[in-house]
């Protein structure tokens, strides 16, 4: 009895400092007067399979920032970067706890359109600056453009808008889709279709994330005998279809178009699956500007054995975008509507190329054809090989009410 | 009807997989009336095992080998230092305490391995598809699972009707006490159950590990068809188990094939889209539902104490 | 009769005292996140409530009940987005909703006892997760932004932090006096005796079924407000919010804090939260310290933090805790 009561008062102290302790670690309200900083917050995904993306934005950031100094207008950068666990609800708590503990200037990242979809009313409401360096959901280009929201990568359907193009030059004449089921993968099919000249033949779409097993579609896909699939999954998804594709016996049987499948988060373990599938994107690691050429450089020397992929890249224009903005109004971050008219002007240097902004602050862009080759060393890496659009705008910017 | 077969198989080699979980799950709440909600962090923890052991040998079966021996002393660890304590108290007890460990498991695999999650690559030998039917290929890899699951099975089978292990295990479920006054070392028994249990989980976890992935909470959606399962067939019933888990995992698998076709006769393509895998996910605690009030001891009940 | 002055009786109004002044404190601080958290905390704490009603007194192990955080979240999420966001309007749909679910469920899982409950509970929680899944034009997985919080005319202004937190904080109160006053009525008599001993109530002729059902009704509803509550605070639903391991999470609240107690579920809300938002400032791995400790309370101190509270301060002042101590208890 004693014994019990005693093991339950040490229980009971035990759980008092642990309260105490964590009541006094509680993020505190006002900062300390402290030399002003700019306070970044970088949202993407650091767990589970897709990690290795969150990973390539933040090496890229990181790298961005290392090229200005590691300060904006003479000022000290400081980057908090969260996980969203590939969660629209998880990716929410974090935007607001970015913006309402800790009170940052930026908000830069999102890979998942459903995640910045679900943050997305935080940020205009507290009238925070939001950078996606992916994420291009289509309500975002129309009627939830905000004069706070800019984006340094596309629109989702405007890539494969661009692949849709290419069919067309290739003479396909019916094609069959498959994608995931979200915000993301319903632009990309609905983009494809709506370029393509030819039929649609069959379209399946698939529980995200959770299904990683395409069989089912494959399935379909090969009874529908269509002219060519087109694809559409970022990450170790990506890795998973092309090797079920293969291992279902598609590869020589039926060509296989893609946006965003084959990239260099992905080439590694596609290998030589990926040899002759092409792939659209407005980044491809070869573009000839000095800008990219440094990008490039830098990041292999940096981190010897992986190559930027298209997610790092835009996560590094975001860097020079903020900074602009930054600059423009000599740090000082509550002139919000300077900040804006600098970042309207896209007056960096993007490894893109120049780029404008449209009235719903989405890049007016070339796309490229990307297609998968062995260079000298025996890596397989992606290539330029042709521009299939210049300076396309996307298909939503009448829908934004924003001039 | 190619395509009917190909689905087919795969709700049974899902069913199969569910099998070696539920199996594991009824073995222990039959015998030390436990209900183990950290059985899924076990799956996850074989699957960690595997891939790591799979690389450092870059040996796929040594490696298999040596996570499922891991994965047994894992388990036997669990019910020495934790488990034990909960034996005889009330259920609720037993899913805190376990809830409390599928926190503590999913954060001691983030230590150790990281958050990014582990891949684990197929050997070239399995990663081919044989032809079973004119225009049916199908992976080798999940007909190796279903043999491998139905060899397992059949192993338990063995051991439960046949072994003296077995005969202790049957009449521990009757009647525990007895067995203790009879001098067995019931600690024992319980801690290779409870190994046993493990084991089997942990099999299942690296067995999917090359189709799925290897991260964190994985086991956590299982998990729940697993409960399932065991309800459906009867809790501490082995037997049970096996036809529960086939049952589940065809209609699991034909309702994600079939459901969206049916459905898209009504709905929108997005709407069909994304109210097909909800609702056949449905089907499974519907049919649960329907067997806890038709018949609340399960298909196969245990005759108990 | 004075209370005895016992670690509860201190612990449980410098509590309230505190969380009645903190919109003072964040004012003057400027620190909004606090408030945020704690509205957050306030929210759960009555779910958790309303979870102590049938789990904690009643001995009903309901594992499925974030379900109505879900429904109640989803009521408002829904007419919201349909353009019906007044709340008059939304709020009592909302109740509603969760109350028919409550009874429907209650109705068919309520004749199973032990692990049979919590597993029905569960699946028909995972059922309605699932539900939420599904609907493709509010989102399915990926949830639903909702535009403009519940409107209240001229009378609340939910928008504003300080109103919405002192709200949650009155209908908080409210909910714990309300499940104060029944569990001593002569109704919660009846749910306490059908948790030891069903058939011997039974025999005395109470029919206890019914009493039970009412029982989980009631705590399906006020769950169903706190998930309208989350809504608003969130401005953003998802099936997320009905996953098993949410009535986890609540049930832990509730033995954390103390299965029937008053304060318990609340004390549990705040425990959980506060730690978990303070821990994770410290290291990343701190749920590597709250599984083993959940398995500790379970194994050393059933009875929660508020058992724990059962500590006398003066234990030599009182005479008749002396006596009681000579003679010993049991």
């Amino acid at each position: 009895m004693e014994q019990a009561r005693s093991l339950r008062l040490m229980l009971a102290a035990a759980g008092g400092a642990l309260a105490l302790g964590g009541f006094l670690a509680l993020p505190p309200g006002t900062a300390v007067a402290q030399q002003k900083a700019i306070k970044i917050g970088f949202i993407s995904t650091f767990s589970g399979p897709t990690a290795v993306i969150g990973n390539d934005m933040r090496n890229s950031f990181e790298l961005a920032l290392d090229h200005l100094g590691r300060k904006m207008a003479g000022l000290p950068v400081e980057v908090i970067y969260e996980d969203d666990q590939q969660k629209p609800e998880v990716g929410k708590q974090k935007t607001d706890k970015l913006i309402e503990s800790d009170k940052v200037d930026f908000i830069v990242g999102y890979i998942w359109s459903n995640v910045l979809l679900a943050s997305l009313k935080s940020a205009v409401d507290a009238k925070t600056f939001l950078i996606t360096s992916n994420a291009g959901p289509s309500q975002l280009a129309g009627e939830l453009c905000s004069p706070y929201v800019f984006s340094t990568s596309w629109q989702n359907d405007q890539t494969p808008q661009a692949m849709g193009l290419y069919m067309n030059q290739k003479g396909v004449k019916t094609v069959f889709l498959i994608g995931p089921n979200y915000a993301a993968g319903r632009d990309m099919l609905a983009g494809v279709a709506s370029t393509f000249k030819g039929q649609v033949i069959g379209q399946e779409l698939t529980k995200w994330p959770d299904q990683l097993d395409f069989s089912a579609e494959l399935s379909k896909a090969r009874a529908a005998k269509p002219d060519a699939i087109f694809v559409f999954y970022p990450g170790a998804a990506g890795v998973q279809f092309l090797t079920q594709y293969t291992q279902a016996g598609l590869k020589g049987q039926i060509p296989l178009y893609t946006a965003f499948t084959i990239d260099e988060t992905t080439l590694p373990r596609q290998k030589d699956l990926a040899l002759g599938v092409p792939g659209a994107q407005q980044w491809v690691n070869d573009l000839p500007n000095e800008q990219n050429k440094r990008f490039v450089a830098d990041y292999i020397k940096k981190h010897t054995g992986s190559r930027p992929s298209f997610y790092g890249a835009q996560s590094y224009d975001a860097g020079h975008l903020i900074n602009s903005a930054v600059v423009a109004v000599k740090g000082d971050t509550a002139k919000k509507e300077d900040m804006r008219k600098a970042m309207v002007n896209a007056d960096f240097k993007s490894v893109r190329g120049n780029f404008k902004y449209g009235n719903n602050h989405m890049p007016i862009q070339n796309f490229y054809l990307q297609d998968v080759v062995k260079d000298q060393d025996g890596n397989f890496v992606l290539k330029t090989v042709a521009t299939i659009v210049e300076n396309d705008q996307d298909r939503f910017h009448d829908k934004c009410p924003m001039k | 009807m190619i395509y009917f077969i190909e689905q087919c198989l795969n709700g049974v080699q899902l069913g199969m997989m569910l099998f070696l979980l539920a199996a594991g799950l009824t073995l222990i709440f039959g015998i030390m009336d436990l209900v183990n909600l950290a059985h899924g962090s076990l799956y996850m923890v074989g699957a960690y095992f595997a891939a790591t052991f799979v690389g450092w040998t870059d040996n796929f079966l040594l490696g298999v080998a040596l996570a499922l021996v891991a994965t047994l002393i894992v388990g036997m660890a669990v019910e020495v230092v934790a488990m034990r304590r909960l034996y005889g108290r009330d259920h609720l007890d037993h899913v805190l305490g376990t809830f409390g460990l599928i926190l503590f498991f999913n954060e001691l695999v983030r230590l150790l391995w990281g958050p990014a999650g582990m891949t684990l690559p197929l050997p070239a030998w399995l990663n081919v598809a044989v032809p079973l039917l004119p225009g049916l290929f199908y992976p080798l890899y999940r007909l190796v699972i279903i043999a491998v699951t139905i060899a397992v099975a059949l192993f338990l089978y063995v051991l439960v009707m046949r072994t003296r292990l077995g005969m202790l295990i049957r009449a521990g479920a009757s009647n525990r006490e007895m067995v203790g006054a009879l001098g067995i070392n019931i600690k024992l028994l319980y801690t290779l159950v409870f190994g046993l249990g493990a084991a089997l989980a942990g099999l299942a976890g690296l067995m999917q590990a090359p189709i799925l992935t290897v991260q964190i909470g994985m086991g956590e959606n299982i998990l729940i068809v697993a409960f399932v399962v065991i309800v459906i067939g009867g809790i501490g019933s082995i037997r049970g188990a096996f036809v529960a888990s086939l049952f589940v995992g065809m209609v699991d698998t034909i309702g994600r094939a079939f459901f969206p076709d049916l459905l898209r006769l009504i709905l929108t393509r997005e709407a069909a889209a994304t109210a097909a895998p909800a609702l056949s996910s449905m089907l499974i605690y519907l049919l649960m539902t329907a067997v806890l009030v038709l018949r609340p001891e399960g298909l196969f009940p245990v005759s108990n104490r | 009769m004075i209370a005895a002055p016992n670690a509860r009786n201190l612990l449980v109004p410098a509590l309230l005292a505190f969380l009645l002044l903190l919109p003072v404190y964040t004012s003057l601080s400027g620190n909004t996140f606090l408030l945020t958290l704690f509205t957050r905390i306030l929210i759960l704490a009555l779910a958790a409530t309303s979870l102590n009603l049938i789990l904690g007194y009643g001995g009903m192990v309901s594992f499925g009940h974030a379900a109505y955080l879900g429904i109640g979240g989803y009521a408002i999420g829904i007419l919201a987005s349909e353009g019906v966001t007044s709340g008059f309007v939304q709020w009592p749909i909302a109740l509603a909703v969760s109350a028919l679910a409550a009874l429907v469920i209650g109705l068919l899982c309520l004749r199973t006892r032990g692990l049979y409950f919590i597993m029905i509970t569960l699946a028909f929680a995972q059922m309605i997760y699932y539900v939420g899944a599904g609907l493709a034009r509010y989102g399915g997985d990926d949830g639903l932004t909702i535009q403009r919080r519940s409107q209240f005319g001229g009378w609340l202004n939910l928008s504003n932090k300080t109103m919405f937190y002192y709200l949650c904080l009155a209908l908080l109160l409210a909910t714990i006096y309300l499940v104060w006053r029944l569990v001593n009525s002569r109704f919660g008599m009846v749910i306490q005796g059908a948790r030891s001993n069903e058939r011997r109530m039974r025999s005395i002729g109470f029919p206890t079924f019914r009493y039970r059902l009412t029982c989980f009704v009631i705590a399906g509803t006020l769950c169903g407000l706190s998930g309208a509550l989350l809504a608003n605070h969130t401005d953003f639903v998802s099936p997320a919010m009905m996953y098993w391991t949410r009535s986890g999470d609540l049930i832990v609240m509730v033995v954390l804090g103390g299965m029937a107690s008053t304060f318990g579920p609340l004390i549990g809300a705040v425990a959980l939260l506060v730690l978990e938002e303070a821990l994770s400032g410290i290291t990343e791995y701190w749920q590597i310290i709250l599984g083993p400790l959940l398995l500790l309370v379970v194994l050393f101190a059933r009875r929660g933090i508020d058992g724990l509270l059962d500590v006398s301060i003066f234990p030599r002042l009182s005479p008749a805790k002396a006596l009681e101590a000579k003679v010993g208890r049991g």
